[in-house]
């Protein structure tokens, strides 16, 4: 093995030989070295602490009513440093994209810019209210109009909405779009075509804006069976819900013929545009017949996952579409920027659906994602989109010997194994994915897509060097192999190194505790 | 360009590897047609850091920052002190670039915050169970409206004139697919009679207390009226630190709690990323939307928390599912979590009362100028006022002059020409004794 002048290793080591010293017992404190415990915030502090220092201000001058509270809360009290401590140490028990690679499939988990965060905290950014005077943020309103810019020039699309606050909010907007779209058209379409490969997010969100939802098989080939698509379309499909690039990792090839298809039907295309990070900058949806199709700002343009959110969801509209854009729109005239709030104050033909949510979206995303593009550029964006195909491509190559890919290559942004490797081994994807915990890395995407047995989607993103992704191919070359020869031992009950064993998800959802309750008095003294 | 490590060696050896001639060859499946080149996009090339600081940075400057003037905004969305511990922890990168916890031995960090945020939730409303949040209090309203639609099997929702317009049309977007809404009559300062309207057909009331004029509702005689023909209460609260002071939703009978918690632990944003709250009963529990964090143990039988309940999402559900969000607002529960923390008990009381005697101060104030009657009865940290002007045209006045003076009703209801001449002003712990008086003075000059 390979060590660097400080005697660490700079390549991932020959584990067989390395053996591990084992731990004899527990410690005294229950923590291990970095490794804390830590308590829930509800076990700590003491009645009358605070953090923050607010002055007592007595009320002489009450106007609250007969509503008063009659009870307290029941926080608990811990000043500053004590607060401090507890969520740096829960941080610790995270994995994160700035610690190490984490090849979530579908999930598109790229470095996160640092002045991303810098730009969304300039005061004239984050520090102004959504319903001041429009003559007070100008420049805030020239900031989404010029992300609009980008977006719609990126998709080639002529409208976009940027009020969804995600994904699926954004898929909402676009099939309550298209519905108004059929309602001024006078037809009541009520079927959506929903490949079975689909996000669950999708046929939700159908069911959701009032549709049936009617599945679509894929091909052994992994692309969407655009015959059996075709001989779906009637007089009552509303519209096609499509992922492209699809979630098997594959630009699907029939894709004009397909929106061609679909539009002489009546229908209208809606597109899933969360794999648009393989994409941007080559492709633009709007040549493809696309009609709506959401953009995740936490993926594509890097906007932060923070653990599961905030995310963005602005959706762009093809010319069918955008008249039926929700409100509020923007607009600029001889006066500067200004949002229309109001139905009434539109010329006829704009005729929006409604309203996603209150104010105007997600600020704080679009000051990020804005400095992503601006920062890029669009050669760096077209750039970013083919490492991140190149990536999962080397990925694909360099574990398709040892690991089983049940499509043909080349693949987009990320590469689909299934688990015809692992079949006769006793091992699962699960017990994979868990083993890989124990070597450093976040699992891949799971058990996902549906249409392969065992899915194990990697998407390792642009971010990543060749030197990370050379070591990361070694690693699971290895699990690989060792799992085929019967050498099971390190998948067994995995993870054995993280802050946590395999927990009981069973037991979880049996008996829930979705809170804190203190423990009654008795067993509380024991 | 600094944000890609691949080199060009890098990529040519890559391609070696994967047997591709050059990087067209790995996009082959796309149609000819669809292939574009750099010219087809006018946008800009690479830039560095400073140039972008420096773009972005001018736009900024442009604006007008609430805590650089008098600032008396409120309707949905509040101007609080964020302690700088809060905005530190929630950027460590074990929290920022974190993924959804689907892997719990790695993610414990995410999901004990997430639980201690629900017990927080669950103790502020006064209710049993809450979620991992929603996008924002308007989307938590509607979800809150289906969720009533599915536990009663009714149709109507019935939304009070209090509620904040936004929400109302949020609410009217999404659930008007399903069934009727009905909006009550808006009565600045005045509790409409929503009680009359509620029928056999009412799957919900929802009623906003303090309410988009600021006007604190009994929730208590609503609850037993709308039980009383078997629909739901859903109370909506959009500054959640009047908590502090006011009878929580789940003591006065509320059945679901939709809430927006932005003033605690978030900026103003201009309007978001914010964090919708949601709580209701236990025996709901399986009608819920949104993610939920449960307790468990590890194999080794130590106490650790897992996503749960998930069998009511859309990732296993799909068309059936109780909502199609796949999402919560993760990093914005922690500053929550956070800032409720570092308040505690006691420092949350403190505030609520900060942010009473401020509003009342300003409201008592205003109220001696010549020509303004305060509209509100009863408040917390926000209430309305009546202009003998159109308040939007003072509203701009003041502005000219840096001050910012509220919210005109007419913004937010511009068909009801009653809205005309009110003006919600909120008031927190961030407005001065200077504000208040620069406030005042400038009123006082612009009416006369």
């Amino acid at each position: 093995m390979t060590m660097n002048n400080q005697g660490r290793p700079t390549q991932a080591g020959n584990t067989e030989t390395t053996e591990l010293p084992t731990i004899s017992g527990a410690t005294i404190s229950g923590d291990r070295g970095l490794d804390h415990e830590e308590a829930l915030i509800f076990e700590l502090g003491r009645a009358g602490m605070t953090g923050v220092d607010i002055p007592d201000v007595q009320i002489s001058d009450s106007r609250l009513g007969g509503e008063r509270r009659k009870s307290a809360v029941g926080l608990p009290g811990l000043s500053e440093p004590e607060v401090v401590r507890h969520y740096v140490r829960l941080s610790r028990m995270n994995y994160a994209i700035d610690a190490g690679l984490y090849p979530l499939g579908s999930c598109t988990m790229k470095h996160n810019p640092r002045l991303n965060e810098k730009m969304a905290r300039l005061p004239g950014f984050a520090d102004v209210h959504p319903l001041q005077p429009e003559s007070t943020v100008q420049g805030a309103l020239a900031l989404i109009s010029e992300l609009m810019r980008w977006l719609t020039v990126l998709t080639g699309m002529p409208a976009v909405a940027m009020s969804p606050k995600a994904g699926a909010h954004g898929e909402l907007c676009g099939m309550l779009a298209i519905k108004a779209a059929l309602d001024a058209r006078g037809e009541h379409r009520r079927r959506v075509l929903v490949p079975e490969s689909a996000h669950g997010t999708n046929p939700a969100t159908a069911a959701l804006a009032g549709f049936t939802v009617d599945e679509i098989p894929a091909k052994s080939d992994g692309h969407v069976d655009a015959d059996a698509l075709r001989a779906k379309l009637g007089p009552d499909v509303a519209a096609i819900m499509l992922t492209n690039p699809n979630t098997c990792g594959l630009f699907e090839r029939r894709i004009i013929e397909i929106a061609d298809a679909v539009h002489a039907a009546g229908a209208y295309f809606y597109c899933d545009g969360a794999n648009f990070n393989a994409i941007a900058g080559r492709v633009r949806p709007g040549d493809l017949g696309v009609d709506a199709m959401h953009i995740n700002l936490h993926k594509t343009f890097s906007t932060p996952h923070g653990g599961g959110g905030p995310g963005a969801g602005p959706v762009v509209l093809s010319q069918r579409l955008a008249p039926f854009a929700p409100l509020p729109l923007l607009v600029h005239d001889a006066n500067g920027f200004r949002m229309i709030e109001d139905r009434a104050a539109l010329p006829d033909r704009l005729k929006p659906f409604g309203r996603m949510c209150a104010f105007h979206g997600q600020m704080g995303m679009f000051v990020r994602a804005l400095a992503y593009m601006l920062s890029h550029g669009a050669d760096g964006i077209r750039q970013a989109s083919e490492d991140a195909v190149l990536s999962a491509n080397y990925i694909l190559a360099s574990l398709k010997d040892v690991m089983s890919a049940p499509f043909e290559g080349p693949c987009m942004h990320e590469a689909l194994f299934d688990d015809t490797f692992l079949e006769g081994s006793g091992v699962t994807t699960l017990d994979f994915a868990k083993a890989m915990i124990d070597e450093g890395y976040h699992p891949m995407t799971m058990y996902f897509p549906l249409v392969v047995h065992g899915a194990m989607l990697i998407e390792p993103t642009e971010s990543e060097s060749k030197e990370s992704l050379d070591r990361f191919i070694h690693v699971l070359r290895r699990m690989a192999l060792e799992a085929k020869a019967g050498k099971t031992a390190r998948f067994e009950g995995a993870p054995h190194y993280a802050p946590r064993r395999r927990l009981d998800e069973t037991a979880a959802a049996r008996k829930p505790v979705l809170r804190f309750k203190p423990k009654p008095l008795a067993q509380a003294a024991e | 360009m600094r944000y890609l490590p691949l080199t060009d060696t890098d990529r040519r050896q890559m391609l070696a590897r994967i047997g591709a001639r050059d990087i067209d060859a790995l996009f082959r499946d796309v149609p000819k047609a669809a292939i574009v080149g750099r010219d087809a996009f006018d946008l800009p090339d690479t830039k560095g850091e400073l140039e972008v600081e420096r773009i972005l940075s001018r736009m900024a400057s442009q604006d007008v920052a609430a805590g650089s003037v008098p600032f008396f905004c409120g309707a949905g969305a509040y101007r609080h002190h964020v302690p700088a511990a809060v905005d530190h922890l929630i950027q460590r990168s074990e929290f920022l670039t974190s993924y959804t916890p689907y892997q719990p031995e790695i993610a414990q960090g995410t999901l004990q915050y997430l639980f201690e945020f629900q017990t927080q939730v669950a103790l502020l409303t006064g209710m049993e169970v809450a979620n991992a949040s929603l996008y924002d209090g308007s989307t938590a309203t509607a979800e809150a409206v289906l969720m009533a639609q599915r536990v009663t099997r009714r149709p109507k929702a019935i939304l009070s004139g209090g509620l904040h317009p936004h929400y109302a049309e949020t609410v009217e977007t999404v659930a008007n697919l399903s069934s009727k809404v009905v909006r009550a009559p808006v009565t600045p300062g005045k509790a409409e009679d929503i009680a009359s309207l509620i029928d056999d057909q009412t799957a919900c009331v929802v009623v906003q207390s303090p309410d988009v004029f600021g006007l604190i509702r009994d929730l208590k005689l609503i609850a037993e009226a709308a039980h009383a023909k078997g629909a739901l209460l859903i109370a909506v609260v959009t500054e959640i630190v009047s908590l502090g002071l006011i009878e929580p939703p789940g003591a006065m009978g509320a059945d679901i709690v939709a809430a927006e918690g932005q003033s605690i632990g978030n900026g103003l944003n201009f309007g978001g990323p914010y964090v919708g709250l949601f709580a209701t009963r236990e025996k709901f529990l399986r009608q819920m939307p949104g993610r939920l964090v449960g307790e468990t143990a590890d194999a080794a039988g130590k106490r650790g928390y897992v996503l749960t309940l998930s069998t009511r999402e859309q990732h296993i559900r799909r068309e059936k599912a109780t909502s199609n969000i796949c999402t919560n607002s993760g990093l914005c529960c922690l500053a929550f979590t956070i800032h409720l923390s570092l308040l505690g008990e006691e420092g949350f009381a403190r505030l609520a009362r900060a942010n009473h005697a401020r509003a009342s101060a300003l409201a008592g104030r205003l109220s001696k100028i010549k020509g303004v009657s305060l509209v509100t009865p009863s408040f917390f940290n926000e209430f309305t006022i009546k202009l003998p002007k159109p308040a939007a045209e003072i509203v701009e006045k003041l502005a000219d002059d840096n001050i910012i003076a509220g919210v005109p009703a007419s913004r937010l209801m511009p068909h009801d020409p009653a809205m005309r001449d009110i003006l919600i002003v909120a008031a927190t712990e961030t407005t001065t004794d200077e504000d208040c008086a620069a406030f005042a003075d400038a009123l006082t000059e612009a009416l006369s």
